[in-house]
């Protein structure tokens, strides 16, 4: 019992380290950006657009709105393509073939995001270019790989929520008359509103901090975009492209870069941890 | 005109279903594309032997090896963590605060970018802790990266192992330690070895966190303080810098099939997992 009890103790050491992980993240990437950002000044830092290291002009304006773009982008598509898989998955298909397109989709979540990038690149930009115009290498180009690219993520979370409707709800829509798809628009999409809404939030997550496959699409342009056809620079493709040789104020620019992504998605993730959890709270209840 | 239910669930579904065929589709023409170009040019040689003039000859040898050491290192040092966090968070305490801030750590964790992997990864373990540009600090800034996936597939996998096997164990005497070694965790290792499968094709696949931790370096790392080039960022540098897209596609073939290889095992070990334990 004696060394139960000195087991748990130690287990339980282990167990912090994912969120002493986290806060040491936190700790060196704040210590490593802020001092920039309140030396730059934060007006200045996050509202203008010139971005010069050479200089020693430090604004991300440009970056702060191609990340916005690109993952808003990312998300229409995503949601799109990941409500009709999870519907069509989990009401309309056979049994066995929603088994059989499950894996594939998990599949899609495997795929290197290098390979995505480089497969937009060579397929992808050249067709936007001849079918659109523009330089092809643009905010549409990575609205579409991000948006193939999070549908995993939006579509595995969607078929859970879906699948943790009552039953009861389903069957009492249908005895009432209800065609399946009345049912799926009127009853089981509204029933697992805030589970889908909590996916498409971490879905966006994904797409902001995705890093190589927008750096290789995306045409990295400094300026902010007008138009889908517009090239733009994220702010981590700024990290990834910048710190192989960045030095001093640079340097920490980048990190201050990287502290705003930071702050970005750990609003984001609260807010999905909130409304999956508000979710959890009225299943409770009810 | 009014359309009838019928007939608007007939469009909705059709449009679904040619959504679910675009994405279907989608994957194929990636997994295609990339090894129709590839795969002609993954001879025994390219995967033998090293790379001359900054890859646009020879093989991919040391970036394999590279890749091994660090996703391998990276999965050895993750696993133990994770699976004792799940232990612990199944099997030794009740649900409360302190679970709350354990899941929340984890939850935060997993939704970190890789960039931001890579920064901390380059200030914390190679700058602060000395380890410079290594094997050794991309593959403990991959084991961070992939502790949460461990974490939580090791739980869901122990939490499914049934109770009446617990009571079984402890009516027989054991102790909470030895019936969590002997009956839980031995129930529950191909649920577990999933999310170890998963962790591993993630760290294979990683590029960014491992640009800025573990460098690009050509040659055979000698030690896991030597800098060490993986196939994906290889594979990156082939195809952004245009040094050679012939080892490019060749190099993206070779990491596909891994991830396919893994992506497989990982689908035959659930299943056998779902088997075992009888969901």
């Amino acid at each position: 019992m004696k060394r139960d009890r000195l087991i748990g103790a130690v287990l339980l050491v282990v167990a912090l380290s994912a969120i002493s992980g986290l806060a040491l993240i936190a700790a060196f990437i704040f210590r490593e950006g802020v001092p920039i950002i309140l030396r730059v000044g934060a007006g200045q830092f996050f509202l203008s657009t010139d971005w010069e290291p050479s200089l020693g002009h430090f604004g991300i304006l440009s970056m702060l709105g191609g990340s916005l773009a690109v993952t808003l982008g990312a998300a229409v598509i995503g949601i799109v393509f990941s409500l009709g898989l999870a519907i069509v998955l989990t009401q309309f298909a056979p049994p066995g073939l929603a088994a059989a397109l499950k894996p594939a989709i998990e599949l899609l979540a495997g795929i290197p995001s290098v390979v995505y990038g480089f497969v937009g690149v060579v397929t992808l930009v050249p067709l936007i270019r001849h079918a659109l115009g523009g330089p092809g290498l643009s905010v549409l180009a990575a609205s579409i790989v991000l948006g193939i690219m999070i549908l995993p993520t939006i579509t595995s979370i969607a078929i859970d929520a879906l699948q943790a409707v009552p039953r009861s709800y389903v069957e009492g829509s249908i005895a009432l008359g209800a065609t399946r798809w009345q049912t799926v628009t009127m009853v089981l999409l509204r029933a697992a509103r805030s589970g889908i809404v909590a996916a498409v939030i971490l879905g966006m997550g994904r797409a902001i901090g995705e890093t190589m496959a927008v750096i290789m699409v995306a045409g990295n342009a400094l300026a902010l975009p007008h138009s889908l056809l517009d090239p733009v620079r994220t702010l981590t493709s700024n990290i990834a492209l910048e710190m192989g040789y960045a030095s001093g104020d640079h340097r920490q620019a980048l990190f201050a870069t990287g502290v705003t992504l930071f702050v970005i998605i750990t609003l984001l993730n609260t807010a999905a941890l909130a409304v999956s959890r508000r979710r959890a709270g009225r299943r409770r209840v009810g | 005109m009014r359309v009838s239910p019928a007939t608007s669930q007939r469009v909705a579904v059709g449009f679904m279903w040619a959504l679910a065929a675009i994405t279907f589709a989608v994957l194929v023409f990636i997994l295609a594309f990339i090894l129709a170009h590839g795969l002609p040019h993954v001879t025994w040689s390219f995967l033998t032997q090293s790379p001359t003039s900054m890859g646009r000859e020879g093989g991919i040898f040391p970036m394999i090896l590279g890749t091994i050491l660090v996703a391998g290192l990276a999965v050895l040092v993750a696993a133990p963590i994770g699976v004792a966090t799940a232990v612990y968070l199944t099997e030794y305490t009740r649900e409360g605060r302190l679970t709350a801030v354990i899941r929340f750590g984890a939850d935060c964790l997993a939704g970190v970018p890789s960039i931001i992997f890579g920064l901390f990864g380059f200030v914390f373990f190679a700058i602060a802790l000395g380890m410079g540009l290594s094997v050794l600090s991309g593959s403990l800034t991959l084991a961070l990266m992939v502790l949460p996936t461990i974490i939580r597939t090791s739980e869901e996998a122990i939490r499914a192992v049934p109770y009446a096997y617990r009571e079984v164990s402890f009516g027989l005497g054991s102790t909470r330690w030895q019936t969590v070694i002997h009956v839980v965790l031995r129930s529950a290792i191909p649920g577990i070895s999933t999310g170890i499968v998963l962790s591993l094709g993630r760290s294979i696949s990683e590029t960014a966190a491992v640009m800025l931790t573990a460098g690009s370096a050509l040659r055979l790392p000698r030690s896991l303080f030597d800098s060490s080039r993986t196939l994906a960022l290889h594979f990156y540098i082939l195809a952004r810098e245009g040094i050679s897209m012939t080892n490019a596609y060749a190099t993206a073939s070779v990491l596909i099939i891994a991830i396919l290889a893994l992506n497989v095992l990982s689908y035959w070990l659930m299943r056998r997992f779902v088997a075992k334990v009888g969901r």
